[in-house]
């Protein structure tokens, strides 16, 4: 298994000081903005960035978590049910600007996915997409991230291993794999 | 990603611990679901379920068709009562008709033990068991289970007394299957008429007092006398059968502890549990009933993964 490095630990956080000063840019006093995290690898990047927004705004953001398995297109066309996680939004997202949030953007069916399920809690004012690793030209629907902390040009074979702290792991750490 | 050890859901007999564990797993994320201002998930939308239901029910086929819906599966529901079974039709020639019209799934419940384990044999959809006989009603076992889990924290080492009618009843024999699989400890308890002869064997503890009982349990599982069933006397009168093993707050105040009291439904107020009782705070047999959709809705979205 042949892996190349994507983003080290030092490059990972000032990718991600990045995304957090574009998001202060546009959401300017957070008052109406909600921070969503997908289940089940999104949420690690989440509180992260939530961590470092509320440290530099000193303003309560509300972060949820979300998970789609339930709204997924490919269920039953796999062998096995995906195992679903918890899903906690305890916060109204009527009306609210949503940043939905993941480590990868890859076929965007997630992401499709992931909107449906929203959509179940009520209709948010606007929703933006913040990926940490957006796989270029590899979309199956039209859908386009507002915020992206790096594009790579991947294949189809080939797979993007996200290590963090936050998950357990021993370093902060991007990968691109080549499956074999 | 997970799939249960079987194509049906016959009955608790035949599943593994595991299985139970990720019924529940999957239950926890479906009762969110179900608390939610929109209920319903679009997983099940390409599937359809025929309800096929030989014997009355009211809880448990509500239960299985609110399930369904909020999965977004197509639902047909098909009672004998009013049906060409009244004309003689075999219950394979029945199935089979209505697979014919593309159904993907059968929810059965049928009064002859093994129906379904017959019907398994004979179809290719997958078949879910809402009763058959006095066999095995396995949903409803999971929902006693997952609702004790909820109440108490854990099962494994809880001590849960059946108390009624055993003999006649398929909610005992799957209770015991899988209370035992999750490691609970079990007692049974009814007048020696209503006990099976050879209970003791499945590794129950058998006590005819019903007071010994509760002061042994945590949880008391209080079953309806199935009059439907019993074609012969098995005790003198409904009142004795009231005064002797009926529960009520007295009782229950005299135990000088917290018990939980379930009943799988529908109750016969003032024979097996007085009002008082069936309405106290002990009671979270209100709790079983919503527990039982987000339950029905894992097991069929466990099933259907497959189809």
């Amino acid at each position: 298994m042949q892996k190349k490095l994507i983003l080290d630990s030092d490059l990972l956080d000032i990718t991600i000081s990045r995304l957090c000063q574009q998001l202060i840019e546009n959401h300017d006093d957070f008052k109406d903005t909600v921070i969503i995290g997908m289940q089940p690898r999104g949420i690690f990047l989440a509180e992260i960035i939530h961590k470092k927004l509320t440290n530099n705004t000193r303003k309560v953001i509300p972060l949820g978590y979300l998970d789609a398995t339930f709204y997924r297109d490919d269920f039953r066309r796999r062998e096995t049910p995906v195992k679903a996680n918890e899903t906690r939004v305890p916060f109204i997202i009527e009306g609210k600007k949503v940043v939905l949030v993941d480590d990868v953007l890859f076929t965007g069916r997630s992401i499709r996915a992931a909107m449906d399920a929203m959509i179940a809690f009520g209709r948010p004012a606007t929703v933006e997409l913040l990926v940490l690793i957006d796989r270029k030209r590899s979309r199956e629907l039209p859908i386009a991230a507002d915020y992206v902390g790096r594009e790579v040009n991947t294949l189809a074979s080939q797979r993007v291993l996200v290590e963090l702290e936050a998950q357990g792991q021993k370093q902060n750490k991007i990968w691109l794999v080549n499956k074999d | 990603m997970s799939k249960l050890s079987q194509k049906h859901l016959l009955g608790i007999k035949d599943i593994t611990r595991e299985d139970i564990d990720l019924i529940f797993e999957t239950a926890d994320n479906f009762k969110e679901v179900i608390n939610r201002p929109i209920k319903k998930v679009p997983s099940l939308r390409d599937v359809t379920i025929a309800n096929v239901f030989f014997e009355n029910s009211t809880r448990t086929r509500l239960s299985f068709e609110l399930a369904q819906k909020r999965l977004s599966a197509d639902v047909v529901n098909f009672s004998a009562s009013n049906s060409s079974v009244k004309k003689g039709e075999t219950l394979l020639d029945t199935v089979n008709n209505i697979l014919a019209m593309k159904v993907d799934m059968i929810v059965m419940r049928h009064a002859s033990p093994g129906a379904p384990h017959f019907l398994s044999k004979h179809i290719n959809a997958k078949i879910v068991n809402a009763g058959d006989g006095t066999h095995e009603h396995p949903t409803q076992a999971l929902l006693d289970a997952f609702s004790i889990r909820e109440k108490l924290g854990a099962i494994s080492g809880k001590k849960i007394a059946i108390i009624g009618d055993i003999l006649h009843s398929r909610v005992a024999l799957s209770n015991i299957f899988a209370l035992k699989k999750l490691g609970a400890k079990i007692m049974v308890c009814g007048p020696p008429t209503l006990l099976p002869k050879f209970i003791g064997q499945l590794g129950v503890e058998v006590e005819f007092d019903v007071r010994k009982a509760l002061q042994w349990c945590d949880v008391a599982n209080v079953l309806r006398i199935q009059l439907e069933r019993q074609q012969i006397k098995y005790f003198p009168s409904l009142r004795e059968y009231a005064l002797y093993y009926g529960i009520n707050k007295k009782l229950l105040d005299s135990l000088k502890k917290q018990i939980v009291i379930m009943h799988p439904g529908p109750i016969n107020r003032g024979v097996e549990l007085s009002s008082d009782a069936a309405d106290s705070q002990h009671s979270i047999i209100l709790d079983q009933v919503e527990n039982g959709v987000a339950i029905r809705m894992a097991v069929l979205y466990l099933l259907a993964g497959a189809i």
